[in-house]
């Protein structure tokens, strides 16, 4: 089966012959895109989080098919070292990462919340931020969530001067 | 880049290996005559261990490229502990050159420059304190002579900055001075620079290899690509103890994708064009198990119970007690899985007699070893290549499927990938072993400690592994990483007893951080906070005064004085909140942390944990106070969330949410950390604050119910 999906903004075309087989490893293996995370396969520790159409998802339990004509993000598509994103710039900011293996999924997920909940109370994190990290870096990822919603914040309201 | 790897003219050896410098013993003393067995002891509870690989050439570690990067290569790997960065401090500084100058890289085997032990056990940045800075410093200096060689001046007439060096109106980087040069001039090894003439080491630099880790680059073992390459997987029984009889592959073999299935003596594999149609065609593999284990929970339980199996006294102070007086508790932890989130995996690639393994593993020279003697090749002809690991927490300090990949890539002609299943990582994991303690303690009119005894049995730990070599055991007569934190650290109680039982599991179990440390202080810190009630003291001063006064007993109560004054702990329930505290020694670093809880819709909910260590000189602070945040929350999840059980002879549950693991709702909103500096170099840092969490979150939960709770995960 072919399908055609946009993945970070690039047009891509893939043929797959079990069109349940998990977006993820389309992704990683056929598009050789790696940021993305395999860890449980079974949608509950959130490595392999990515936008569906701006909404955080599970790609390892999102069956390639459902991509059709959508637009795909991942990590590699949110920000680069030029250019971070808010949530990278503030993960850099309060220096998050240990093995950084769970961090990609943990930054989407957070991109995803902002983009709904632009200030969220630590209430609002505590709901919506499920992924799991072994290393134990949530104390410093809570700090830089809150710091992503000044930084995304201050930079709306330069945009607004603009205007 | 190119690599200028030259031969060494005259080799000064800085020497530093095997077991030379085992550690002084931290606390009380033993009944042991055998200096060999005391010895050893005191190695595994100091964990006091010096590096053991080559440092005698600098060129095994440094390589100079055309754009003027230094590339340090790395034995140890980085698994998020943030030693990458702790070593490129320590060369930036004595190579004088910025930091981003330097690239820290793994080193491959085929580089020569290997590990002779692990990564592990809290001591990459203790261990390659000295060697490291040493062969940075005569690096530096062999550059220097030939620049001033190259440039036809005095060393002394050269001025040098950030890797260039100038003299008479010319200039030369250091890649520049590298070129061409045949033989290198090594010089006697340079004194060292002093610790505060340090520009990077001692401060908070933020970690090398963040960038790479905050915009995904593809830096894992998952993540590990070679052209052509398929995808393995292998069968694995999901009953403790089962053995394989014969597999039915007929089925599998038509399914799609599918290239090739690999029976062996010991294991069967499939090789496919895709991850998921090798893991189909493995789930269509009927396989036949003799598995006669019917087991439950209950049977592991009543299997671990002090006074089953072989004793040894570890810790032996004055005399015998009678039962008169004596006020008795047990505790309890469950069997612990790493559940580290990047599952094992590799990457093999097996081309004549050559072998090429890309992998996340804590012992590169054991799996290379392990492919190169399963495959009959020469150790040399096998490369492997380290990657980052996602999460090592002791996990991956066995590698047998680094054997099985490449046994699958020499059967196909591929390179292979394989990993395991959430499922796999959970049923065949090397799990942390479960224990059972009893403690005894008597008061005297005073309300001081006359006596204080810890009887506990455990699982094995480093018993059988292949870093612990076989002969050590039985001198022994303990397991080295069971007994981590098993000692009681409170010297001057006149008659002590640790004594360690041994029993032997159905299911593998093995090092997970901190090893022994974290259920051993469990049960010694809620034993002691109970003594302190029924002494009708504050808790603080109680263990202050029943530590000595050497060294490390002034270390141990200078954290706990720490921990209490930044927490400005009280013994009160105030608000509906009340303080627990503990500490514990390990590996030679004393911590000292108090929690600060409330019980929520019933529910135990830690708002806040103060934190006091002293591991020496912290080479960067930020990542040791990173790793005193992990380690708590790691701890706070064992203590309080994880089980595995055993369900009619399966290890159970197979994924997250079942396993139930701290998320971010259960961390707590803050943690302060205070670093005290009692010795004059870098200790230990990455295990040790995970051993006193669960004893102060409970010693917390006793002053909210008037519960002692004596189980992990911790109920109410
Ligand atoms: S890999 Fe998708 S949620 Fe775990
Ligand atoms: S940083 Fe290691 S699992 Fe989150």
């Amino acid at each position: 089966m072919k399908i055609s999906f946009f993945l970070n903004g690039i047009s891509e075309t893939i043929v797959v012959a079990d069109g349940n087989t998990p977006l993820l490893w389309i992704i990683r293996d056929v598009l050789n895109v790696k940021g993305t995370k395999f860890g449980c396969g079974k949608a509950a520790c959130g490595a392999c989080t990515i936008h569906v159409e701006g909404e955080a998802v599970r790609s390892c339990s999102y069956p390639a098919k459902f991509a059709e004509g959508k637009q795909i993000n991942t990590i590699e598509g949110l920000g680069n070292e030029e250019n971070p994103h808010p949530v990278q710039q503030a993960w850099i900011e309060e220096i998050v990462p240990q093995c950084g293996y769970c961090q990609p999924g943990f930054i989407m997920a957070t991109a995803a919340l902002l983009a709904k909940n632009p200030n969220p109370t630590d209430e609002d994190i505590d709901q919506n931020i499920s992924n799991v990290c072994r290393c134990g870096t949530y104390f410093r990822m809570r700090k830089a969530i809150h710091r992503a919603a000044e930084l995304t914040q201050s930079a709306n309201t330069k945009t607004e001067e603009n205007v | 880049m190119s690599k200028e790897k030259k031969k060494i003219s005259r080799r000064k050896f800085l020497v530093r290996g095997g077991l030379g410098t085992v550690g002084v013993l931290a606390i009380g003393s033993y009944i042991f005559r055998n200096p060999i067995r005391r010895a050893i002891l005191a190695m595994a509870n100091t964990m006091d261990m010096a590096y053991m690989g080559d440092t005698s050439n600098p060129m095994l570690w440094f390589e100079l490229t055309k754009d003027n990067t230094i590339l340090l290569h790395s034995p140890k790997v980085e698994m998020g502990q943030g030693t990458f960065t702790s070593l490129a401090q320590m060369a930036a500084d004595e190579l004088e050159i910025s930091i981003d100058k330097i690239a820290v890289i793994h080193a491959a085997t085929s580089t020569g420059n290997i590990d002779g032990m692990s990564t592990g056990g809290s001591t990459s940045v203790a261990g390659l304190w000295q060697p490291l800075r040493e062969m940075a410093a005569t690096f530096r200096e062999m550059i220097k002579t030939e620049a001033a060689h190259k440039l036809g001046v005095a060393v002394s007439a050269l001025v040098s900055e950030n890797g260039i060096f100038s003299a008479n109106g010319k200039r030369l980087s250091y890649a520049e001075v590298a070129d061409g040069v045949a033989t290198w001039e090594v010089p006697d090894v340079p004194a060292l620079k002093e610790i505060k003439d340090y520009k990077y080491i001692g401060k908070p630099v933020p970690r090398v290899d963040l960038a790479a880790k905050v915009f995904g680059h593809p830096i894992f073992g998952m993540d590990a690509e070679m052209s052509d390459m398929l995808y393995g997987s292998v069968v694995r029984p999901t009953k403790i103890g089962a053995r394989f009889i014969s597999a039915d592959v007929s089925k599998a073999q038509s399914m799609p994708g599918v290239v090739k299935i690999i029976e062996e003596d010991d294991f069967v594999g499939v090789v496919a064009n895709s991850a998921t149609e090798a893991e189909n065609a493995k789930n269509a593999i009927l396989v036949e198990w003799d598995a006669p284990n019917h087991l439950q929970t209950a049977d592991i339980i009543s299997l671990m119970t002090v006074g089953n199996g072989k004793s040894t006294i570890i810790q032996k102070e004055g005399s015998e007690v009678t039962d008169d007086g004596l006020v008795t508790m047990e505790f309890r932890s469950p069997i612990g899985a790493h559940a580290q989130i990047e599952p094992n995996g590799v990457l093999a690639s097996v081309v004549g007699d050559k072998a090429t393994i890309k992998i996340a593993t804590q012992v590169i020279g054991l799996t290379r070893k392990e492919v190169a003697e399963r495959l009959d090749l020469d150790e040399e002809n096998v490369n492997v290549i380290p990657t980052y690991l996602g999460g090592g927490f002791g996990r991956r300090l066995h590698t047998p499927h680094a054997i099985q990949a490449a046994v699958m890539s020499k059967a196909v002609g591929k390179p292979v990938k394989y990993f395991f299943s959430r499922k796999e990582e959970f049923q065949h994991d090397m799990f942390r072993p479960p224990t059972h303690h009893v403690m005894k303690g008597k008061l005297d009119t005073d309300g001081m400690l006359e006596h204080l005894e810890h009887h506990f049995v455990s699982g094995d730990v480093g018993n059988d592994s292949a870093l612990v070599p076989g002969i050590l055991p039985p001198i022994i007569g303990a397991d080295i990483g069971a007994i981590r934190g098993g000692f009681i650290q409170y010297g001057k109680v006149p008659n002590l007893r640790s004594v360690y039982w041994h029993v032997e599991l159905p299911f593998a179990t093995s090092f997970w951080r901190s090893l022994g440390l974290l259920a051993n202080t469990f049960a010694i810190e809620s034993f002691m906070d109970e003594m302190a009630v029924r002494a009708k003291k504050n808790p603080i001063d109680f263990r202050l005064a029943h530590i000595q006064d050497d060294v490390a007993g002034e270390r141990l109560k200078n954290v706990i004085r720490a921990a209490a004054d930044n927490a400005g702990y009280v013994d009160t329930v105030i608000n509906g909140k009340a303080m627990g505290f503990a500490a514990s020694t390990d590996a030679n670093t004393p911590c000292a942390q108090v929690a600060e809880v409330s019980i929520e819709e019933g529910e135990i909910k830690v708002h806040k944990v103060t934190l006091a260590m002293d591991p020496g000189v912290a080479v960067n602070p930020d990542q040791v106070k990173a790793q005193c945040e992990g380690c708590v929350i790691m701890g706070m999840s064992a203590a309080m969330h994880e089980q595995m059980y055993v369900e009619d002879g399966e290890l159970m549950p197979i994924i997250y949410g079942p396993y139930n693991m701290a998320l971010m709702k259960h961390a707590p909103k803050e943690i302060d950390v205070v670093l005290l500096q009692g010795i004059d170099k870098p200790g230990a840092v990455g295990e040790p604050p995970l051993g006193p969490i669960a004893a102060a979150v409970a010693n917390a939960v006793f002053r909210l119910t008037g519960k002692r709770l004596n189980e992990m995960p911790l109920r109410l």
